[in-house]
Order: C-alpha cells, then sequence, then structure tokens
C-alpha cells in the first residue's frame, strides 16, 4: 500500500484507511501496517539519487506487502521547512521516517525530539540521536573501480569531472577517481567543473562538452542527470553512469555506472523496527555490503580494463585494498596519509584537499 | 587552440543561445502588445514535456515539435483566459501559471522519464559540414534556422507591417485602438497564443535536442532568462538576438574557462556577468532618455476592459 503526499498531489489514502481501522478492530483484532516514511530531496523522476532511495522503498513494499504501508513526500527543501514536512509524516503514523539527502539533518533531529517513540533514519548526515540513525555509502569505493576502468581506457590521459558543490563526498569521490586512474597512468589527470548545482541538465551537457573540447575523452559526474552521458555519447568519447545505470542513455558511452542500492538496509532496519531490535547508530556501508554496485560493463571495455576493474572491487570486498592509502600527499606537498596508513572515517568524512592530477 | 575546438565551442554557443532566443522571442510579441506573461518557465517546461512524449510515442520529432507549440500555446491559454477575458492581476497569473507549468509537466511526465529518443539532428546533409567552418554555418539543426528566421520574421513584422503596428498600438495606448475600432482583447490573445508557442517550442529544444530525455524542471530557469532578456533588449528583435548570444557565450565560456583551468578568472565573476549587463543596459538607457520608461510599451501588465 502506498500513500503518497507531494506538493502537487495530495492522497488521503493513509489518513482514511487508518480512521477506519479502530472500526474493524472491535471483532477480529487486525494488525495495523507498519507506517514508513520517506522524505526525498529532488522528484522520484530525476532517475538518480531519489529516484534510487525511491527504488529501496519499492523493495520494502514487495518485500513485506500488506504488512507495511510506506508514504513519501518528494521535492523538499533542504533547511528549516523541511522540519514541517518530516512532522507531517510523523504525525500521519510513520513509525520510521527515512530522511535522505544532508539538508535534511537538523530538521530531522529536531523533529525526533518532538517523537521520541518514532525511529528516525538520517542520510549521509553525522548528527544522531537515541531514535535517530544515520546511514551513508562508500560512493568512493565506486569512484576507485571506475577511475581505474578511466586509467585503462582514456587514450589522451584525461578524465573530465562534472562535479556539483565542494562538499568532502564530492571531494572523495574525485581523489578516489583520480587515485585509481594513476595507478594505471601515471600522468593522468583529473579536469573538474564544478557546476555549482545537482540538476541542471542542460549545463551538466554543456560542460560534458567543454571538458570535450579540452582533450578529455572520458566523462563522469557527480551530478544528477544523465546529460553528460548524452554529450558523451554524441561526440565519441566514454563516460560512467551515477547513483543508477544510465546505459540507456548512452549505449557506447555508457562503460559502466556507480549503483546506489538502499534496499538491503531499508529491509533490515524495518525488520528491526518490527521485532523491536532496532537502535540508533551509524552505518556506512559499500560495495561489500551491497550498498554500492558496480553496473555490468559495457563490451568496449577491454579485457585488461575489466580484470584491473574486477581486481580492485575484489580487493575492496575483501579488505585487502583501500582507495585511500599513503603515501599520500595533497597538492602541496603535504603528507595526508603516511605510508601504508588507509584514510580512516573520520579523514574521509572532512576531506577538504586534493591529490596530484586534479584540476580543480 | 584549433579551429576544430573553436567551431566547436561555437556550435555549443549556438545551441545554448537558442531555447531562451525562442522564449525570448514570444515574450517580446507578448509585451509588445502590453501584456506581461511571466509564466514563460511553466509554458517552456509544457513545451519540453509535450514535445518529448509526441516524439517518443510517434518517433518522429518534427511531430514533437509541433506538439511542444501547441502545448505552450494551450498553457498560454489559460493565462489570456485569466488576464483578458477575466481580467485578474497579471503578474500573479504569471507567476501561478509558472507554478502550474511545473507541476503539470511533472505529471504528465511522470511515465516519460528515464526514456530516450534520437537526437534532432542536423538539418543539411553531413557532406556541407566536413569543414569546421562550413559545420559552424550547416551544421545546425532546424529549431537553429528557424529561430533566426523569426528574428527576421518578427522585426520586419513590428516595424514594416500593418498588423505589427495595430499590435504595438494596442500595447502604447489600448483605450486608443480600441476607440478606433481595433479588437483590443483578440490581438492581445493572438500576440499570448503567439508567445506560447515560441516558449513551447523553446522549451522542447531541451527535451528534443540539447538534452533528449525528460526529467523534471528540465529548463531549470531558462524562461527567467528569457524574460530578463526581453527589457535587456529594450523590446527589440534584433537586440534580443544579440542578448541572446551574449547570454548563451557567457553560459558557453565559462564552462570552457573552468575546463581549460583558468583560475584567475573566477567563474563566479562571468556567471553574473549578463545579469550585470541587463543592469547596466538599463541604466544607459534611462540615463539616454529624459521620458526615462525604457521603451517600454506603456499599456504594460496593465489590464483592459472594453466597457
Amino acid at each position: 500500500m502506498t500513500s503518497i503526499i507531494t506538493r502537487r498531489r495530495f492522497n488521503f489514502g493513509a489518513g482514511a484507511s487508518a480512521a477506519a481501522l479502530p472500526l474493524l478492530g472491535t471483532g477480529a483484532r487486525a494488525q495495523a501496517p507498519l507506517g514508513v516514511g520517506f522524505i526525498y530531496v529532488g522528484p522520484i523522476g530525476d532517475h538518480g539519487w531519489t529516484w534510487t532511495h525511491d527504488q529501496g522503498r519499492l523493495a520494502l513494499e514487495k518485500e513485506y506487502g500488506a504488512k507495511i504501508k510506506t508514504s513519501f513526500i518528494e521535492k523538499v527543501a533542504e533547511g528549516p521547512d523541511a522540519a514541517r514536512a518530516i512532522r507531517q509524516l510523523a504525525q500521519a503514523g510513520n513509525q520510521l521516517i527515512f530522511t535522505t539527502s544532508f539538508g535534511f539533518m537538523n530538521p530531522t533531529i529536531q523533529v525526533a525530539k518532538q517523537f521520541p517513540k518514532l525511529k528516525f533514519e538520517h542520510a549521509t548526515g553525522y548528527q544522531r540521536a537515541e531514535n535517530v540513525a544515520t546511514y551513508n555509502a562508500r560512493f568512493y569505493e565506486g569512484r576507485a573501480v571506475i577511475g581505474t576502468i578511466a586509467g585503462h581506457m582514456s587514450k589522451s590521459g584525461q578524465a573530465g569531472y562534472i562535479a556539483s558543490f565542494p562538499i568532502p563526498e564530492v571531494v572523495m569521490g574525485i581523489n578516489a577517481f583520480t587515485l585509481a586512474a594513476r595507478k594505471v597512468n601515471p600522468n593522468f589527470r583529473t579536469k573538474v567543473i564544478w557546476a555549482s548545482t545537482w540538476y541542471d541538465p542542460a549545463k551538466e551537457a554543456d560542460a560534458a562538452k567543454a571538458l570535450i573540447d579540452q582533450g578529455c575523452d572520458i566523462i563522469t559526474q557527480h551530478t544528477d542527470s544523465a546529460a553528460a552521458l548524452q554529450a558523451a555519447e554524441q561526440r565519441g568519447v566514454f563516460a560512467f553512469g551515477q547513483a543508477s545505470d544510465m546505459k540507456a542513455f548512452a549505449p557506447k558511452a555508457h562503460l559502466t555506472a556507480i549503483v546506489d542500492d538502499w534496499s538491503g538496509y531499508y529491509i533490515k532496519r524495518v525488520k528491526e523496527v518490527m521485532d523491536g531490535s532496532w537502535k540508533s547508530g551509524d552505518v556506512w556501508h559499500g560495495i561489500k555490503d551491497g550498498m554500492v554496485k558496480i553496473a555490468p560493463y559495457n563490451d568496449a571495455v577491454t579485457p585488461a580494463a575489466r580484470a584491473a576493474a574486477d581486481e580492485v572491487t575484489k580487493g575492496i570486498v575483501a579488505g585487502t585494498l583501500h582507495p585511500f592509502t599513503g603515501e599520500l600527499k595533497d597538492q602541496k606537498g603535504e603528507v595526508r596519509l603516511k605510508a601504508g596508513e588507509t584514510a580512516s572515517d573520520a579523514v574521509l568524512s572532512k576531506m577538504d584537499w586534493y591529490v596530484d592530477g586534479v584540476q580543480a | 587552440m584549433t579551429t576544430a575546438i573553436l567551431v566547436s565551442i561555437l556550435m555549443t554557443l549556438v545551441a545554448a543561445s537558442t531555447p531562451i532566443l525562442l522564449a525570448a522571442l514570444g515574450e517580446l510579441v507578448t509585451e509588445k502588445a502590453g501584456v506581461l506573461n511571466l509564466g514563460v518557465e511553466g509554458m517552456m517546461l509544457c513545451g519540453a514535456v509535450a514535445g518529448f512524449a509526441v516524439a517518443f510515442s510517434t518517433g518522429s520529432t518534427m511531430l514533437g515539435l509541433l506538439a511542444a507549440m501547441v502545448a505552450g500555446m494551450a498553457t498560454a491559454m489559460v493565462f489570456a483566459v485569466l488576464t483578458l477575458s477575466l481580467t485578474a492581476n497579471q503578474v500573479a497569473t504569471g507567476l501561478a501559471l509558472t507554478i502550474f507549468g511545473i507541476g503539470a509537466s511533472s505529471l504528465i511526465g511522470a511515465g516519460f522519464v528515464g526514456r530516450t529518443i534520437t537526437r534532432l539532428g542536423p538539418v543539411f546533409p553531413a557532406a556541407l559540414s566536413e569543414h569546421p567552418w562550413l559545420r559552424a554555418v550547416f551544421g545546425h539543426d532546424i529549431v537553429v534556422y528557424l529561430s533566426l528566421a523569426l528574428v527576421l520574421g518578427v522585426s520586419l513584422f513590428l516595424r514594416r507591417t500593418r498588423p505589427g503596428l495595430i499590435l504595438r498600438a494596442v500595447g502604447e495606448n489600448d483605450a486608443s485602438a480600441h476607440a478606433i475600432g481595433y479588437p483590443v482583447i483578440a490581438i492581445r490573445y493572438a500576440a499570448i497564443a503567439f508567445g506560447g508557442a515560441l516558449a513551447g517550442l523553446g522549451g522542447a529544444y531541451f527535451s528534443l535536442a540539447l538534452t533528449p530525455m525528460w526529467a523534471d524542471g528540465l529548463t531549470a530557469g531558462r524562461g527567467w532568462i528569457a524574460l530578463a532578456l526581453v527589457v535587456f533588449a529594450a523590446w527589440r528583435p534584433g537586440r534580443l538576438l544579440l542578448g541572446a548570444y551574449l547570454f548563451g557565450a557567457v553560459m558557453t565560456l565559462e564552462l570552457q574557462a573552468k575546463a581549460a583551468g583558468i583560475t584567475w578568472l573566477a567563474p563566479e565573476l562571468l556567471a553574473m556577468t549578463p545579469y550585470l549587463a541587463t543592469v547596466a543596459v538599463l541604466t544607459m538607457m534611462s540615463l539616454g532618455r529624459r521620458s526615462g520608461r525604457l521603451n517600454a510599451p506603456a499599456c504594460l501588465g496593465k489590464p483592459f476592459s472594453a466597457s
């Protein structure tokens, strides 16, 4: 069962059936479905970040059927206004609420205080409470895999990287990509364009074209649309999908994609709420736990590139390879990681420096 | 920098300018008739989604372009009925039209997310555009040539034809135009419809040519740039063409500068250039004219009722 509450559509199905339950309950005691709510920053139709979270919600429905009732509010602006949307879901009888963007952090904490019996899960944040857990994916592991492929597949040794905002999550992706590519080709360079937006397809496409004009023959992006892939396809260079498999947009250019898969985590956490074992905590899962996946390779990926990429994936899963392993210097020559040292989560989540080879 | 790169930048620039040129040209005609329609962004989005839906369903981008114009026109008619027949406030209705367009396009487009179509291709055979410089002339798609022809057409229409003169009269002094027997409301309906059609076409340029896909909010605020452009151009089609290409150039060069690693020029500075230019042009115009009314049609935004 789904009820959808959006800025443009109102569906009072949830309220109506909830009101009907007490009447039914007099005879046979019907088990009320567990309410699970989602707050999305973008439209489900972005085919990127928000879409992947909604895929997780649909996986929940498939798994638990009538035992749960999910609802969501999409296109919620980050910041104080989000509190209103979260409160709306809390008052609608949801027992577990996922808020799926970094900017929902403070509103989530604020609303969680007012509803101590409800459970909250905030994606990509760092503030927790008794009833607020956080979860995030190690996207940089995927970046290391596609960086390896880029190192093998690029003839010019230059990749174009369309980035949104210089926050640690984006910076660590750029670094992981470049480090992996330079392991293959020590002269590899990554040119970054800051689009200053998560979503502006025409600008993302123009940025890709500008990078291709400047000699980049492989494009990757940390923005939400598939526009950059389309530009790469048009110009006959390679590219990678972001957040979801974007092969349909660029059958020739799309080498592979970093796919976010939240369904495993969502299914597990809902089960924990059902059996009462839910606890607040912080989860940062990667390829090993299936939260980050690599889409099937394009036929164009050479055997050598495949083998090397598989090797990186295996190493990450086995724990023998960390994309950030010392000795690592930033561009000013300052040693950030000593020889043999791997980056701790604290170092990663504060990353504000670039490795050699990045032009940002 | 080689010729090929220069031409490539030029092509990107033209492509980036075309949708704002189209939308702004439509708005210019609407405003010349004395109507301020702030719903450009909404009409563009409706055109973008309708164009994509039809192109996807029929496999014909040409039909998609046509459908986009019809959809833009239909959206504009909502505005026309409210503001002309029911004399609602034009500013408020226009803003509402944008919000309506964002929602309606998202609703209609929900089933088309993630689908792809064939990009609108160059209109001339590839043999003509083998040489880079020839490509800069013959390598564009039909909408680019159409937009240039429309600029010329609108310019001639407004300045050299009798209907153009009547349209301007309606925008400058609706009461007088009415008094000598011109159908003010009907003319304004037509102007709004034209504006809607061009906004729809501009929107479809995103979903059929620039990024052949549908995604919510695809035009990402270009409708507002088109509105600013009309003021920048002082309601003159020729200057509008110049302004649109200037906006397109700045948008393109900002990205090129970043890709080339030029760091001494702050990209934020480059990004604000078109808006600074708008302010500068407005200032110069108001200094240059004693009336200080910036060449705006005198009845712009004022409701008219024949009674």
